[in-house]
């Protein structure tokens, strides 16, 4: 491998990378938060994927000019989310680690039915954006715009996760966090924090859906793949860690773009997945997990 | 107490006997075939759901890869029958070791971590061996093995077009599942796994050993899931790791005892008995289309069942409470 096919290998990990980060932020932010894993997490970007598509085949409106409409969608399917369900999950007395996972996991296979109901098996994706087919070309490596601007859009999204942690709606949070019962004794009130943190956390992975529509196709399935992703990402920076889910989202990135190179396109998950392991025999608690 | 509990095992071992007795000879009614084959499938998942129940339900450690076992069993048989001639009714007890041998193998990583990052470590290890069989050439690749038609025997385990002697392999495969929990309920075994699954530190501090239990649970449950995914091989004819090792399988393994009831001798068949009729009706009725109707049906009812009864359909019956001894 020459230095150029490296850099151009790195690029492409850094910036898959930083799309993996947002994902995973939004699962580690309703982890953190209340202790439920959301298994529909990737259900929730392929919506956002479809509302994009949709929009885009209605009005022809772009991607790019989509995103606060779509962001808002989710945020608001993720309190709708935690108050149909997850708030009732939270109070059952029995198995309640399990009924969590399992009430997520029906969801996921139900939002997936639904989407093959109403756009069919078919893969789709939305063409001749403002930013298709355009590169930037530093040095000699190139990085394509919708990727790019992708990535971006993904690090303000953190950027934003961190800034809101900072408000006093995320002292809230970590109030909330810290001991659920004795909030209530100084006037927050658990279940809205808990709702805005669903919402939050959809609509994080809803920005995601959005940039990654512009260049990557769109199908009932395309949750799937992400999610597993996204999981690693959490448990390899650690639960409830936004630091984290940021490192581990960029090595994982990274380290499916080389294996991808390295070994074969096929198996590139593969590698993923063992840096993984290995990780977790070291530190099974994540990279900077506490909890 | 002890009296109470002794009478109580063996009015339960009684019970199964009869249910047992009844389910050799009703089928012989059934003429249907779409029926027949529902029925095996249904018990085949109660098996499985059962040998599930061992790790997830009374050791409580929430594994979400029992696919790789279960595709280990089927493929280790498959290919000793097409590649060695070893017949499929010693076979299938080999694919039953190697997937014991293979949940000792996971569990050893796996059971350094707890909770949420255990089961994400083990849908982990099911997608890393789905991958690996898919891109296996040895194996067949993703084009899978096919299973040659040999005369219908014993020895063989294949009975051509005739469903019912199937129908009793896997009845034997769910009688012996649930021999082994009744039998792992009252031993002194049961009782440290169920205190693993309730307190780790109270565990740990009777003098309980966390990691040996989890193994133990974890080999015993595996050696079952791969006998089953053996039989299972056996039955369709065909393997390919889209059809014994996807992602899927592991929840239709943990899902009929999450609903019946874990940690209980009857909720995985109570589960599998009502969770694959219909799945495979909707499917079948509904899915044919390509239309998902049938997914949303499947993902409605396991959010449904699971916040209605987080204890499991099985407490319905009234009967012993949820987790008592």
């Amino acid at each position: 491998m020459t230095l150029e096919t490296v850099l151009q290998v790195a690029a492409g990990g850094l910036l898959m990378g930083l799309i993996y980060a947002l994902v995973a932020a939004g699962l580690s932010l309703i982890f953190g938060l209340m202790d439920v894993v959301n298994f529909a997490h990737g259900e929730l970007m392929m919506l956002a994927m479809y509302a994009v598509f949709v929009i885009w085949q209605a009005s022809g409106l772009d991607p790019m000019l989509q995103l606060p409409i779509v962001a808002a969608m989710l945020f608001l399917g993720g309190m709708a989310i935690y108050r149909g369900m997850i708030a009732r999950a939270l109070g059952v007395q029995f198995n309640r680690g399990m009924v969590q996972i399992f009430v997520t996991f029906g969801l996921a296979i139900f939002i997936r039915g639904a989407a093959q109901f109403v756009w069919g098996g078919e893969f789709r994706s939305v063409t001749n954006t403002w930013l298709s087919d355009r590169s930037l070309n530093l040095a000699g490596v190139y990085f394509p715009l919708p990727q790019l601007a992708a990535a971006a859009v993904c690090l303000a999204a953190f950027a934003g996760l961190l800034l809101i942690s900072r408000t006093e709606f995320g002292k809230a949070l970590e109030a909330t966090r810290e001991d659920r019962e004795a909030v209530a004794l100084i006037g927050i009130d658990r279940d809205r924090i808990f709702a805005l943190g669903w919402g939050l956390g959809a609509g994080a992975v809803g920005i995601a859906g959005v940039m990654l529509a512009g260049f990557y196709y769109v199908g009932p399935n395309v949750g799937a793949s992400f999610a597993l992703i996204a999981y690693v990402t959490v448990a390899l920076g650690g639960f409830g860690s936004m630091g984290g889910a940021l490192v581990a989202g960029l090595l994982i990135g990274e380290v499916e773009a080389f294996t991808a190179v390295v070994l074969e396109p096929s198996l590139k998950q593969i590698g993923v997945f063992g840096v993984y392991l290995l990780v977790l025999m070291f530190r099974p608690r994540g990279l900077f997990g506490k909890l | 107490m002890e009296n109470f509990i002794t009478r109580r095992r063996r009015k339960e071992l009684i019970v199964a006997g009869l249910l047992l007795a009844v389910a050799v000879f009703a089928p012989m009614a059934i003429r249907d075939v779409t029926a027949l084959n529902v029925i095996i499938l249904s018990l085949l998942f109660a098996g499985l759901a059962q040998a599930w129940n061992i790790i997830g339900g009374y050791c409580g450690q929430i594994s979400l890869g029992h696919a790789v076992y279960f595709g280990m069993g089927s493929y280790v048989s498959t290919l000793l029958y097409v590649q060695a001639g070893l017949p499929p009714s010693a076979g299938i007890f080999i694919g039953g070791a190697v997937g014991g041998l293979a949940a000792l193998l996971v569990g050893w990583p796996c059971f350094r971590l707890s909770g949420h990052y255990y089961a994400i470590a083990t849908v982990v290890v099911g997608e890393i061996g789905y991958l690996l069989f898919l891109n296996w050439d040895y194996v067949g690749g993703a084009t899978g093995v096919y299973i040659p038609i040999a005369k219908p025997s014993l020895i063989n385990l294949q009975f051509g077009k005739d469903k019912l002697p199937y129908l009793h392999l896997v009845l034997a495969f769910v009688a012996a599942t649930w021999l082994a929990a009744w039998l792992i309920e009252g031993s002194r075994w049961g009782y440290a796994w169920r205190a693993v699954k309730d307190d780790v530190v109270a565990a740990r501090s009777l003098g309980v050993n966390i990691f040996a239990s989890k193994m133990a649970a974890s080999a015993i449950s595996g050696f079952f899931t791969g006998l089953g995914g053996a039989i299972y091989g056996l039955y369709v004819g065909y393997i390919d790791p889209d059809s014994v090792m996807a992602g899927h399988f592991s929840i239709l393994i943990a899902l009929p005892t999450v609903l019946g009831g874990v940690g209980t001798l009857w909720g995985p068949i109570l589960g599998a008995a009502l969770l694959i009729p219909l799945k495979e009706l909707s499917s079948s009725y509904l899915g044919g289309s390509g239309r998902g109707v049938d997914l949303m049906l499947y993902g409605a009812m396991i959010i449904v069942v699971a916040l209605a009864r987080p204890q499991g359909l099985v407490s319905l019956f009234g009967g012993r409470k949820h987790g008592a001894p």
